[in-house]
């Protein structure tokens, strides 16, 4: 048990989650006092003692069930003091799937045809089964991942080929369809509504089912280590920019609420918190009449810094269009620590946004719009700085004044343009400070055709900016 | 001393005989912080029972709950403790020429004179406490380590009295609304719960037991509305408490079943924002 509890933390440090010693030693004692066969109580236990940050626990609950999917009562096939290695747990796996294939572990489901198989699928879900539907998860991957011990695919091809053999779209329709009839005659909108969102859910839920399924299996063929490499992601805050698949970037999007809330905390407080100012003379006097006319008590002025001024440009072509987007959603949520906001994007072209974000309150609808409305393109929809600092320059050149910050959004990488380098200095002895912040990795600068040294010496500091991490060390600092 | 809870289920049954419906997590955190004699830090989103979750714990196990509400500039003197300096004055100036010098010292700095605060209090108490710091993300980073000592020896030092131990070990929770994240060594020294929107089956439930002369088709109804308003990218979705406040209003209204215009008429008990009432409105009528 210790054996297999250490490598379970060594693979959460791993994953990046920070796990002390103390921590450690709570989670040995934490479940010396659960039973083991209770694998809920079990994992509570764990996630309790060893997870501090809730954004961390979608990854230690993919640790956990890497590490112990196989103790679940639903395989009983470890007993209850849970001596044994990982080899141990695979031998006895391989046995009771023989078991299970030899008399029908999941019911007398092996002699169905696909379609009956659909039909009691279909009714599970209607009925929301929960059994029927792990039951039926199983049998879905035996019959149709074709998986094959030591071939070394991902999980997901195997998921993606069991969901296709499914059709799981296609039965939300049908048991749509399914509730109109049993009420004979059409739903209301909310009805439909509700209906929709209970039956989704529960496919969710059995998809859910497969997912562990194929996981445990492949636990059971490779054994957890290579499992737990394999299934390793980043933490949101670690999640790059320029590489995030859709489901991260839902998460990044999850993430970067909390996260603007706690950084305008922050910002207020230290915004209030400044130093001491100078002694404030008529308060210490006002003060001293309370000791009989001796300044006992010194009053000091406190500083107002005034709150800075931003103006943000941002590259939005495809490579770097996900960094920008996150960039102006965090600006725009922090908008009111800062006087004022204004927002440029461009790729060849350059146009000014900073209406989308005043006619409405919702940051990622205004994002939208300018993904479909800016006006960005100039002639072939390749970035172009050079091409959009000039007309910026020429333009709203004017408007940039000893309060404003500038800050430049982009991997500078120009297509071989010419750069107009000169506009950044222009700007930098006009504005208080001009930042650029590159989502690319450091190693990358300068290479092939960014230019981004070339630019980055006009600037007050260029910083990399790869994921939400370093973009909250940045923006902390600039307020 | 012996363990307040023999098993996670009592403890899940207990707090149901007090009219919290608990899940598994917060059932199993509770029963460890009580084998572990460590606290509890709980996050989550506003009105998700939080702070109801200690005060029924603490009716449950029939305890006394010493509260302590942090805000913004909390110290010691509120949190701790506190000399009573009038009363020290009033006791030298009432003998002033009787006493010598170390008896009026020992004097003055003894019980008496002491101004128990919150946490002290918990620790000294005699009968069985539950101690609730309220919000703890509100106090600035350097207060935290206030706590430290209590939170992890439950002992209190105070330079002229020496360490007070605690007489019994008191369950701890500390809520935070996550506005900031709180330092390690707190959180190293606290089990953690994350309670989130619970589940609809389990809110469902909730709304049945708290709200009086609910009909269970209509207690549905308000769960799976509930959910697919969650489901929505909104500012703020709708707590707990918000959900029992729009209960209650649907019974006050006589509603028996919501259709989409009466859900849309008083959306705005569910939702605080009009971005947000529209958007839902827009959602729930138009599919």
């Amino acid at each position: 048990m210790l054996e297999l509890l250490s490598g379970f933390i060594v693979e959460l440090r791993n994953a990046g989650l920070p796990v002390s010693l103390t921590e450690n030693l709570d989670a040995m004692t934490a479940i010396s006092h659960i039973p083991l066969e209770d694998r809920e109580a079990f994992k509570y236990a764990l996630g309790a003692t060893l997870v501090k940050n809730h954004a961390h626990w979608r990854s230690f609950e993919t640790v956990f069930e890497v590490y112990f999917s196989l103790r679940g009562p639903e395989y009983n096939i470890i007993d209850g003091d849970g001596e044994g290695s990982i080899d141990d747990f695979l031998r006895q796996m391989q046995d009771a799937q023989m078991k299970g294939e030899g008399n029908g572990g999941a019911g007398g489901m092996d002699q169905l045809t696909p379609e009956e198989l659909m039909n009691i699928l279909m009714n599970a879900l209607m009925n929301g089964d929960q059994a029927m539907m792990r039951a039926l998860a199983r049998q879905a991957v035996q019959r149709f991942a074709g998986m094959e011990p030591g071939r070394p695919v991902g999980g997901t091809y195997y998921l993606y080929r069991t969901l296709r053999n499914l059709d799981l779209d296609g039965m939300s329709e049908k048991l749509m369809q399914a509730s109109r009839e049993q009420v004979g005659g059409e739903l209301t909108k909310l009805e439909e509504r509700l209906e929709r969102d209970e039956y989704n859910h529960r496919i969710e839920q059995f998809k859910q089912e497969v997912e562990a399924e194929i996981r445990r299996r492949l636990v059971a063929d490779r054994g957890a280590e290579a499992m737990a490499k394999t299934l390793r992601k980043p933490l949101p805050e670690d999640v790059e920019f320029m590489h995030a698949s859709r489901d991260e970037m839902q998460n990044l999007k999850k993430a970067l609420q909390p996260l603007t809330r706690k950084l305008a905390t922050k910002l207020a407080r230290k915004r209030r918190h400044g130093r001491k100012g100078p002694l404030d003379f008529r308060n210490t006097v006002r003060h001293s009449l309370a000791y009989g006319g001796v300044p006992a008590e010194p009053k000091f002025k406190y500083p107002r810094p005034s709150k800075p001024e931003l103006i943000v440009v941002a590259d939005i072509s495809g490579s770097v269009a996900a960094f920008a987007r996150f960039t102006l959603m965090l600006v725009y949520a922090l908008s009111n620590q800062f006087s004022k906001v204004r927002a440029f994007v461009f790729i060849d072209g350059i146009d000014e946004v900073t209406d989308y974000f005043k006619k409405t309150e919702d940051v990622s609808e205004a994002i939208a719009r300018i993904n479909t409305e800016a006006d960005v393109i100039w002639v072939d929809g390749h970035s172009d700085y050079g091409h959009a600092f000039e007309v910026f320059w020429e333009k709203w050149g004017k408007e940039i004044n000893p309060k404003s910050n500038v800050i430049l959004l982009g991997d500078a990488r120009n297509n071989y343009h010419a750069s107009q380098a000169w506009v950044v200095k222009e700007m930098k002895q006009k504005a208080r400070k001009v930042f650029w912040l590159n989502p690319e990795p450091r190693s990358y600068w300068n290479t092939g055709d960014s230019i981004v040294g070339e630019y980055g010496t006009h600037t007050d500091g260029v910083f990399e900016c790869r994921n939400l991490r370093q973009l909250e060390a940045f923006v902390e600092k600039l307020a | 001393m012996a363990p307040r809870f023999d098993s996670v289920q009592q403890v899940r049954d207990g707090l149901k005989a007090v009219n919290y419906l608990a899940d598994d997590g917060i059932a199993g955190v509770a029963f460890l912080a009580d084998r572990l004699g460590k606290p509890i830090l709980v996050e989550g989103p506003a009105g998700t029972g939080k702070t109801q979750l200690a005060k029924s714990i603490a009716e449950m196990t029939g305890a006394r709950l010493i509260r302590l509400q942090c805000y913004e500039g909390l110290d010691e003197s509120k949190a701790l403790y506190e000399w009573n300096y009038k009363k020290q004055l009033l006791r030298i100036q009432a003998d002033r020429n009787s006493d010598s010098w170390s008896e009026v010292h020992d004097d003055i700095f003894g019980d008496e004179f002491l101004l128990r605060r919150p946490l002290l209090e918990a620790i000294t108490a005699d009968e069985p406490v539950v101690l609730l710091i309220d919000e703890v993300d509100r106090v600035e980073v350097e207060t935290e380590a206030l706590l430290l000592e209590i939170l992890s020896e439950y002992q209190v030092s105070i330079p002229e009295l020496g360490t007070i131990t605690a007489k019994q070990i008191p369950l701890v929770f500390l809520t935070s609304n996550n506005t900031r994240e709180l330092s390690e060594a707190l959180k190293r020294r606290c089990l953690f719960l994350h309670v989130d929107y619970p589940q609809m089956d389990r809110e469902k439930e909730i709304v049945l037991t708290k709200v009086e002369g609910i009909t269970e088709m209509l207690a549905d109804q308000v769960a799976r509305i509930v959910r697919s308003i969650r489901q929505l990218d909104l500012k703020k979705s709708p707590s707990v408490s918000e959900t029992l406040d729009w209960a209650r209003t649907l019974v006050l209204l006589g509603i028996d079943t919501i259709d989409a215009e009466q859900a849309k008429e008083t959306l705005h008990i569910l939702l605080k924002y009009q971005s947000d009432i529209a958007k839902a409105a827009k959602e729930l009528s138009v599919d």
